[in-house]
C-alpha cells in the first residue's frame, strides 16, 4: 500500500492509520480546506454530512463507470451506474452538476457510449467529462469521444468554466501515452493551462479533475502522470486548489501545500491496492460486498471561506 | 468452462491451426505472444522473417498492440480476442499497450 495521507501538521489530525481504515471500510470523510489550509475534520456521521452538503454549493464527482463491462468483477456494470444514478437522485439537495472523470465506457463502443448516456441522462444533472483511456479505443483513436463531447472543447477534450464562484479545469491525460510511461498531459494543454490560470485571483478556489492521478499514485502500474509537476507548478500561487482524479478504483488522499488530491471510488469494478497483487485488472470481491467497492463523490464549496468538503459514499445500503 | 470440455478445444484448435498451416506458403512460420496478467508473454521473442505473430489476450481487461515505430496497431482487444501480424522484414520491433503503456515487449525478427 502507498501512503495517502492527510497531513496537515495539527495537532487535532485524524492518525493516517485510523483514516485509511475507514476509508477502505467505506465510511464517509468529510474534510474542509480553509484559506488553503487543509484540516481534517474528521470522520463524520450521515446526518452531519448531510447536513454540511446541504448548506452550500455541491456537485458530484462519478468515476469508471466501464459501461460495457461485464466479467466476473461485476458482469452488470450498467446495472451499478444505474444505482450509482439513482443515489444521486435521492440526494437531500440537488447538486448543481456532475463530472465523470473517464471510463465512462469500457471498449469506446457506440452503444456502450449510449447505454451510458442515457443512464447519467437519468440524474437530470449537466454533466462534465474527461475522457479515460477506455474512452479513446475506438478505430478512430479518440473519434468516437470527440464525436460526443469535444465540441467547444479544446485539443483532445480540455476546458475550463465557472461555477458557484470556482474555476473548474478539465484536463486529459490520456492520449497519445508513450510505451513505458504514465499518463501524458502534453505541452500543448500545458500552454493552454498556463494561459487559462494567467492573470487570475489567487484566491479563488481552482478545481481540477482528470482521469489518471496527477500525482504518482503507483509507478509500476502507471498510475501517475509524467509531466504533471509542470501542470502543478502552475498551479502553485493558488490557495485553495483541489485535484479530483478517478483510474485507480479506490480512494486515496493526498495534501501538498494547497493542493489537495482525491481519487474517486469506480461506479464498476474495484481494483487493487498498489502492489497488492501481481497486476491492477479488476478485482473480484466476495459475493455481496461488490456494493461497499463502489461509489459516488460528493463535493460541497462553502460560501464565503474557500472551503471544500469531499464526501465519499458507497452503494452498499446503510 | 469444466475440464473435460478441454481436449475438444484442444482438438478443434490443432484441427484449425493445421489447415492454417495447410493454407500458408511453405515455410511460413506462427508464433503466439500471450496477453496475461497485464503482460507480454515473453515479452522477447525471435522469430524468422516471414513469422505470423498472434498476440492473444488472456486478461478481463482490454489491452491493444501498438508498435513503437507506429509500424503495426491492432484494434482494442477484449478477453480471448487476437490480433496477428505478419514480420516480414528482419529487424527489431519493440511494442508496447498503448492502454497500459508499462506494458512492453518485442520482437527480433532475423533472417
Ligand atoms: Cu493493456
Amino acid at each position: 500500500m502507498t501512503h495517502h495521507r492527510i497531513d496537515n501538521g495539527r495537532p487535532d489530525t485524524t492518525r493516517r492509520e485510523t483514516l485509511e481504515c475507514m476509508i477502505w471500510a467505506g465510511t464517509g470523510v468529510l474534510w474542509t480546506v480553509a484559506s488553503g489550509v487543509p484540516v481534517s475534520l474528521g470522520l463524520l456521521g450521515k446526518a452531519e454530512a448531510a447536513e454540511a452538503v446541504t448548506k452550500g454549493f455541491t456537485f458530484l464527482q462519478i468515476s469508471d463507470s466501464h459501461v460495457g463491462f461485464d466479467k466476473a468483477a461485476n458482469p452488470h456494470a450498467l446495472d451499478t451506474l444505474t444505482e450509482a444514478i439513482a443515489q444521486i437522485g435521492a440526494l437531500p439537495a440537488k447538486p448543481a452538476f456532475m463530472i465523470h472523470t473517464g471510463d465512462i465506457t469500457h471498449l469506446s463502443t457506440a452503444a456502450q457510449f449510449d447505454d451510458a448516456a442515457r443512464v447519467i441522462g437519468g440524474a437530470r444533472l449537466d454533466v462534465h467529462y474527461v475522457p479515460g483511456e477506455h474512452d479513446v479505443i475506438d478505430e478512430g483513436n479518440g473519434q468516437a469521444y470527440s464525436e460526443r463531447y469535444g465540441k467547444g472543447k479544446q485539443g483532445a477534450g480540455w476546458y475550463s468554466f465557472d461555477e458557484g464562484g470556482v474555476h473548474f479545469i478539465g484536463l486529459v491525460n490520456v492520449v497519445n501515452l508513450k510505451a513505458g510511461g504514465l499518463g501524458q498531459l502534453g505541452l500543448e494543454q500545458l500552454k493552454w493551462l498556463a494561459d487559462d490560470l494567467r492573470g487570475r485571483s489567487a484566491s479563488a478556489p481552482i478545481v481540477v479533475f482528470a482521469h489518471i492521478p496527477l500525482w504518482t499514485v503507483y509507478a509500476d502500474w502507471g498510475w501517475g502522470t509524467a509531466d504533471s509537476a509542470q501542470a502543478l507548478a502552475l498551479l502553485k500561487p493558488f490557495g485553495s486548489v483541489t485535484i479530483l482524479n478517478g483510474h485507480i478504483h479506490q480512494i486515496m488522499q493526498k495534501v501538498e501545500g494547497n493542493v489537495t488530491f482525491h481519487t474517486a471510488r469506480s461506479t464498476a469494478f474495484p481494483q487493487p491496492a498498489p502492489g497488492t497483487a501481481s497486476s491492477p485488472g479488476p478485482l473480484t470481491v466476495p459475493a455481496g460486498e461488490l456494493r461497499k467497492f463502489l461509489g459516488i463523490t460528493s463535493v460541497a464549496i462553502r460560501p464565503g471561506a474557500n472551503d471544500l468538503a469531499i464526501i465519499d459514499s458507497t452503494l452498499a445500503r446503510a | 468452462m469444466t475440464c473435460r470440455h478441454r481436449p475438444l478445444w484442444a482438438a478443434g484448435a490443432i484441427i484449425v491451426l493445421s489447415v492454417l498451416a495447410a493454407l500458408r506458403p511453405a515455410g511460413a512460420e506462427e508464433a503466439l505472444v500471450r496477453i496475461s496478467n497485464f503482460a507480454f508473454v515473453p515479452p522477447d521473442l525471435t522469430v524468422k522473417v516471414g513469422t505470423t505473430v498472434t498476440f492473444r489476450n488472456e486478461d478481463d481487461e482490454p489491452h491493444l498492440v501498438v508498435a513503437g515505430d507506429g509500424s503495426f496497431r491492432s484494434r482494442a482487444l477484449d478477453t480471448k480476442d487476437s490480433f496477428a501480424y505478419d514480420f516480414s522484414q528482419p529487424g527489431e520491433f519493440s511494442y508496447f499497450c498503448s492502454l497500459h503503456p508499462h506494458m512492453q515487449g518485442k520482437i527480433r525478427v532475423s533472417r
